[in-house]
């Protein structure tokens, strides 16, 4: 007779073997490794809670540690692989397989290791798309995860950088899974429970509270008149005609140029409660003057960010909070929001090719998806009408019947057109199809396919690739945007200037912008210090941010 | 005369002086970066188009700036030109 509770049997045998190591749920730090090498099983899948901020360094240490003659050949199904440690575990033979969302400072390494043969890659996902493989065919038998603190029942608080974790508890817990959580601290009673106990089966006490990274910090101090310029083009030439209300901004210092335009520039054009007030966005130090100056209604988050604690908790009016005041984030729901939700994603990337296809990856170097592409994607189920999204299918297709028309999603590359050691930004063929060769993938690591993009901003001007007909305007569109790159000294001058004569090209002339404007004068911040002035002190920037 | 930006990496100062005939230009470029003259030409060429800079002397100093932030510094030296009268 077939046995239906051998997944069951298996799980209870392994935490009857764990727990002898516990008192109750609780596990002393140093027996942490023996714990994992009592409850993993070579080749499990193993979910080790690396996320875009928050990571579990102090489990990531003890699996590290563990005899490989016993744990071995692991197979991680982690987003973020962010830590060197992480990337230890395959040079050690703890790990062999991998399938993750982002790579961001270990993109270089990752890529040797890839090429070494030291990592089998399963895929480069979305966060999205990471998440809904654990439900599906990449369900962890064990998670490694990390909480601010657990009260003597084993419940969680994870504090404002829930990120990742309920969708980790979820998948795991409620498949025979093993959830292993380390805490910074042991409290009598706990601010919030976001992790109920009876989904957690182990939890150590970590020696240091766990490694978060501010990755949305951008200081003003950095911002250049050329990104100024591409985010007046974005405001004046995007947001306003399309009225978008709904968004998600990416990380770079275009979109934080952006966001302190709005009090400025944007208040000039008469734009307040007209564009930008509701945000899936993580809690970026630079929308604070936007905020505080009343243009934003909502945001919500993916993670939290390094210094916001005390803001976000006095503006609960802006933010999702939870019973005790803090951000309650969740990288999942946020994810579905920015797909679903907005009606804008603008963001940046290192390649664009004369298809519009964009990529973050180098021959040396995989930094993988992240969200960008989730952000970055018409979303196929959406059913929702709004005047931005209706607005772009129109541009998209004119001719078709209105009420059987899809929307479209504005996906905007915003850029300048030479970036970082005058690499430029507008290339004939992305390197990610190079290194797709050579590592033989089926598929070359687009970040947004091409098919998805509607603008692409850069110094030059704003290409609207919705109204570009044909695939030679599309390519003629962004060589006429691309400045002094190869791509744009490469394009046909006549045909460029009929675009233009179009509108599907618009130059800052066209849109009533003198370059020459564009000066940091015109930012609400100037620094990170005006930003903890703006906030009225309740924003505390970490200490590699203050230079005052 | 007037001077706009400074010699730093990836930026440029631009010294303009008006003492040339009206019908006369002349852009005078010192860069250390070496291969990239088609690249000057192609800046210099839009700009003089669209600015129309008669009579005026540029003496670019480079720091490996890229070919928008040339453009930007020279259209800014011109506006300080016309703003001095």
């Amino acid at each position: 007779m077939t046995d239906w509770q051998r997944h069951r049997k298996a799980f209870d045998a392994l935490i009857e073997a764990g727990s002898k190591l516990a008192k109750g749920k609780f596990v002393e730090v140093h027996d942490a490794t023996r714990l994992m090498e009592t409850v993993i099983r070579p080749g499990d899948r193993v979910c080790l809670e690396g996320d875009n901020q928050k990571q579990a360094d102090t489990l990531c240490g003890a699996l590290l540690a563990i005899d490989t003659g016993k744990v071995n050949n692991l197979h991680m199904v982690q987003s973020g692989v962010v830590l060197a440690e992480h990337l230890d575990l395959f040079d050690r033979g703890v790990a062999k397989k991998l399938d993750y969302a982002y790579s961001g400072p270990q993109s270089a390494r990752i890529a040797q290791m890839l090429f070494g043969g030291k990592i089998e890659l399963g895929a480069v996902h979305t966060y999205l798309e990471l998440f809904a493989r654990y439900f599906i065919d990449l369900t962890p038998h064990v998670a490694l995860i990390a909480a601010v603190s657990a009260d003597r029942d084993g419940n969680l608080y994870t504090g404002p950088n829930t990120e990742d974790t309920p969708t980790v508890v979820e998948a795991t817990a409620f498949k025979n899974g093993i959830v292993i959580a380390q805490v910074n601290e042991i409290v009598d009673k706990l601010p919030r429970v976001d992790i109920p106990t009876d989904r957690v089966h182990f939890i150590v006490k970590a020696e240091k509270p766990f490694f978060v990274e501010p990755l949305f910090t951008r200081d003003p101090a950095a911002i250049t008149e050329g990104q100024i310029l591409t985010a007046m083009l974005a405001i004046k030439g995007i947001y306003a005609p399309y009225g978008v209300r709904r968004l998600n901004h990416g990380i770079g210092f275009s979109t934080a140029a952006i966001e302190l335009l709005l009090p400025t520039f944007g208040e000039k054009l008469g734009l307040k409660g007209k564009i930008a007030s509701h945000f899936a966005l993580n809690p970026h130090p630079a929308l604070i003057p936007a905020i505080e100056s009343g243009w934003v209604e909502q945001i919500h988050s993916f993670g939290s960010e390094v210094g916001m604690d005390d803001y976000i908790r006095a503006r609960s009016d802006i933010y999702f909070t939870g019973s005790d005041g803090s951000l309650r984030s969740n990288r999942a729901f946020c994810q579905v929001a920015g797909l679903y939700a907005c009606d804008m994603f603008i963001g940046s990337t290192l390649q664009i090719d004369l298809q519009g296809n964009s990529s973050t990856v180098t021959t040396s170097r995989i930094a993988g998806f992240g969200g960008a592409p989730n952000m970055g994607a018409d979303a196929r189920g959406r059913r929702h009408p709004s005047a931005p999204w209706l607005q772009a299918g129109r541009e998209s297709d004119p001719t078709a019947s209105a009420r059987l028309r899809r929307g479209r999603k504005l996906v905007v590359q915003i850029g300048e057109t030479f970036g970082d050691k005058n690499v430029p930004l507008f290339v004939e063929r992305l390197d990610a199809l190079e290194l797709a060769e050579k590592l033989n993938l089926d598929l070359a690591p687009v970040m947004i396919y091409g098919d998805d993009v509607t603008h692409i901003v850069t110094e030059e001007g704003i290409a609207n690739l919705l109204q570009c007909r044909d695939a030679n305007e599309r390519e003629q569109a962004i060589r006429g945007v691309a400045g002094y790159t190869e791509v744009g000294r490469g394009r046909d001058k006549n045909m460029v200037q009929r675009l233009r004569e179009r509108g599907v090209i618009r130059r800052p002339e066209d849109l009533g912008i003198d370059p020459l404007d564009a000066d940091r004068s015109m930012l609400a911040a100037h620094s990170i210090k005006d930003l903890v002035r703006w906030s009225g002190g309740l924003y505390a920037p970490p200490s590699k941010f203050r230079n005052w | 005369m007037a001077i706009v930006g400074v010699v730093a990496s990836g930026n440029l100062e631009v010294l303009v002086e008006r003492m040339l005939a009206d019908d006369e230009c002349q852009v005078e470029i010192k860069t250390a970066a070496v291969g990239f003259g088609e690249l000057w030409n192609a800046v210099v060429a839009d700009f003089v188009e669209r600015y129309a800079p008669g009579g005026l002397k540029f003496s670019v100093n480079d720091g490996g700036a890229r070919p928008d932030t040339v453009s930007l510094r020279l259209a800014q030296a011109v506006r300080l030109m016309q703003e001095a009268g």
